[in-house]
């Protein structure tokens, strides 16, 4: 039940740039059974990436830095590993689909070559083992098995999002890090996309985490959600918790008012006003406060602390005074 | 109902390219009445933002007209062009492409004027900027800043600032808020709204999404490979969609809505634009192709008043 697969507990990252210190994420806890998927929405800038790379390992290195928190993928403590051991498990227990496939694929190997790479430095197989490996990887990603000798620049957007998705699943990862994969795609292309990725999912009993700006994609692919804002995590619960619950955080609020919607006609949206805050100068308590409708004297003092309901968490002071257990 | 004020007639722009004709637009039939706002939409490569171009002359038509208040500015010279585009501007896509990286934001909004030199009097110009700049939810304090100390909400703020700067009547809109996150998106599309009421803004608003294009729209044409395929008002093309391609555009969205389950997800891709083969383009990923559907040069027609397709199951009913 409780056995939790994936966990991040208060994990802080922080990058260094000249004289200033960006928070990029501050203090995120998430934790994720096997076979899950869970969702991390937020907008640009509201660390959703950099949690993810924390993950990887793959901060840039010179200026990237954890500066607590711990995070475990089975029972492994990913952050005390040394590089080379990183390194073997960098694609076989963790992989990542990365956002752009345009630019995520080397343009002078073939698509073969660049998945071929992945098996050579995990797989100690021959190298008529890999080819064919090779060829099933790219018929399970729905690319015949005849184009692995093309270029990149041959094959569709789409299709480069495959090639990506098969080189992420080449060594059977068990946890999958799926960071906008679809956001670059048209929507007739992202909705095969997705239903590829279910089916994956499903027959491969991955757990994948989600990075998406988009609610609908949540909708129709995760089991649960977290709801990033300036570095935290503002909301969290299942996709039941977060579309048909009756309570949210004012921010997973405006992010839904915000979204022009196909099955009604309103005339004016209801955006947030503002926009996000400046990561090297975080407003005092509540960092959502400067831009929240419902902004309380509390808010601009003290940072506001997860209440719960079943599975349902928000970190809001509107709620902090009523029933529920605090977390 | 009023004069349409841009009108297309057959309007074609193929580009040359090694392997052949690149059909970008083909033959595309629109108007747009005063004050409205047509939406544009479908998928990258269709040709929408092409059109969008050859409509304000940013590169030149292979054939067809445009007319705008029943003139054909194909026909145009140089001086007359010039003196056009005070009344047809375009908002770009990328606030971040689409902004000198060496000019001040006053300098990127007066430009226009300057060019056109509509107003002479430089304290009257300043007047204007501040004027344009307060229209888009610009503070007054960030005239001297460079694009590069904003983020994209305020870039796209300018872009719009300064397509308004020379008072246009009509604005080619190319994707104004795909580049940014939703809610600046939608503080984008209620400015744009809002300029629309109050100043009668006619616009031609180009869009992949089409959950953006209902809110906005009155009437909407769905591209396909170069041709305009469905054209009606915004009501009945998602209360009736005719076009299989448009009823898979439909189906492809992901409502955020636990209730909501896609509808079939259409296979393939698009097919090459350059030197089409004669039938339906949308033929070889459509479910319902037929042998003539190959064969035949498919016309636009108007199945119910207002409601034009280009299909085979629609025209035989004529």
């Amino acid at each position: 039940m409780s056995d939790k697969f994936f966990s991040i507990e208060n994990l802080s990252v922080e990058y260094i740039a000249d004289d200033e210190v960006v928070k990029a994420v501050n203090g995120i806890t998430l934790s994720m059974k096997r076979g899950e998927t869970l969702g991390l929405v937020g907008e640009t800038g509201a660390g959703k990436t950099t949690s993810a790379l924390a993950v990887m390992r793959l901060l840039p290195p010179r200026t990237g830095r954890v500066v607590s928190g711990s995070i475990t993928v089975g029972d492994i403590d990913i952050l005390s590993l040394s590089e080379p051991e990183m390194r073997k498990l960098r694609g076989e227990l963790v992989a990542m689909i990365y956002q752009d496939p345009m630019t995520s694929l080397n343009p002078v190997i073939t698509v073969g070559d660049q998945i071929l790479e992945v098996l050579e430095l995990h797989k100690r197989q021959s190298k008529a083992a890999m080819k064919a490996r090779v060829a099933e990887l790219l018929e399970l990603v729905g690319i015949s098995a005849e184009r692995a000798d093309e270029y990149p620049h041959q094959f569709s957007g789409g299709m480069r999002q495959r090639v990506v998705i098969a080189m992420a699943l080449a060594c059977e990862p068990e946890l999958l890090i799926a960071d906008e994969p679809t956001t670059a795609l048209d929507v007739t292309i992202q909705a095969q996309v997705l239903q590829m990725i279910r089916e994956l999912k499903t027959k491969l009993n991955t757990s994948m985490l989600l990075i998406t700006h988009d609610l609908g994609v949540v909708a129709h692919t995760c089991d649960n959600v977290a709801i990033m804002y300036a570095g935290e995590i503002v909301e969290q619960g299942t996709v039941a918790d977060i579309f048909n619950g009756k309570r949210h955080h004012p921010y997973t609020n405006g992010l839904f008012g915000s979204i022009p919607r196909l099955n009604k006609q309103s005339k004016r949206l209801n955006p947030i006003e503002g926009m996000l805050p400046d990561p090297t100068n975080l407003p005092e308590g509540c960092n959502f406060s400067p831009r929240c409708p419902s902004c309380m004297e509390i808010c601009k003092i003290k940072s506001p602390r997860f209440v719960q309901s079943g599975t349902h968490r928000i970190a809001c002071h509107l709620y902090s005074s009523e029933g529920g257990a605090n977390a | 109902m009023n004069r349409p004020l841009i009108q297309t007639v057959n309007l074609k722009k193929y580009f040359n390219t090694p392997r052949g004709k690149l059909h970008a637009v083909d033959n595309i039939n629109l108007s747009i009445n005063r004050g409205q706002t047509l939406g544009v939409v479908g998928e990258s490569g269709c040709g929408k933002s092409t059109l969008g171009r050859v409509l304000l002359r940013l590169v030149e038509a292979t054939g067809g007209q445009v007319l705008y208040n029943g003139e054909d500015i194909l026909q145009y010279n140089a001086k007359q062009v010039k003196k056009m585009r005070a009344k047809m501007q375009m908002i770009f896509q990328d606030p971040y492409a689409s902004l000198n990286p060496r000019m001040t934001v006053s300098e990127i909004i007066a430009e226009p004027i300057r060019i056109l030199g509509t107003i002479t009097d430089s304290r009257e110009l300043n007047r204007k900027v501040f004027r344009l700049m307060s229209t888009v939810g610009l503070a007054g304090r960030l005239v001297n800043a460079y694009p590069h100390e904003l983020d994209g909400g305020r870039r796209q703020r300018i872009g719009v600032a300064r397509a308004l700067a020379v008072d246009p009547e009509f604005i080619v809109c190319d994707e104004p808020v795909s580049a940014l996150d939703v809610s600046i998106q939608a503080q984008i599309l209620n400015l744009l709204m809002d300029l629309q009421d109050e100043m009668g803004l006619t616009y031609m608003f180009i869009t992949h999404d089409l959950s953006v294009v209902r809110h906005i729209s009155n009437n909407i044409a769905v591209m396909y490979l170069g041709q305009c395929v469905e054209l009606c008002s915004a009501e009945e093309l998602f209360r009736n969609p005719l076009h299989p391609y448009t009823r898979a555009l439909l189906a492809a969205i992901p409502e955020p809505d636990l209730n909501h389950r896609m509808g079939e997800i259409i296979k393939g891709e698009l097919t090459s634009p350059i030197a089409p083969p004669a039938g339906c383009r949308f033929a070889n990923r459509c479910k319902h192709c037929a042998d003539e559907c190959l064969r035949q040069e498919l016309s636009f027609s108007e199945v119910t008043p207002g409601h034009f397709v280009m299909c085979k199951r629609y025209s035989d009913d004529i």
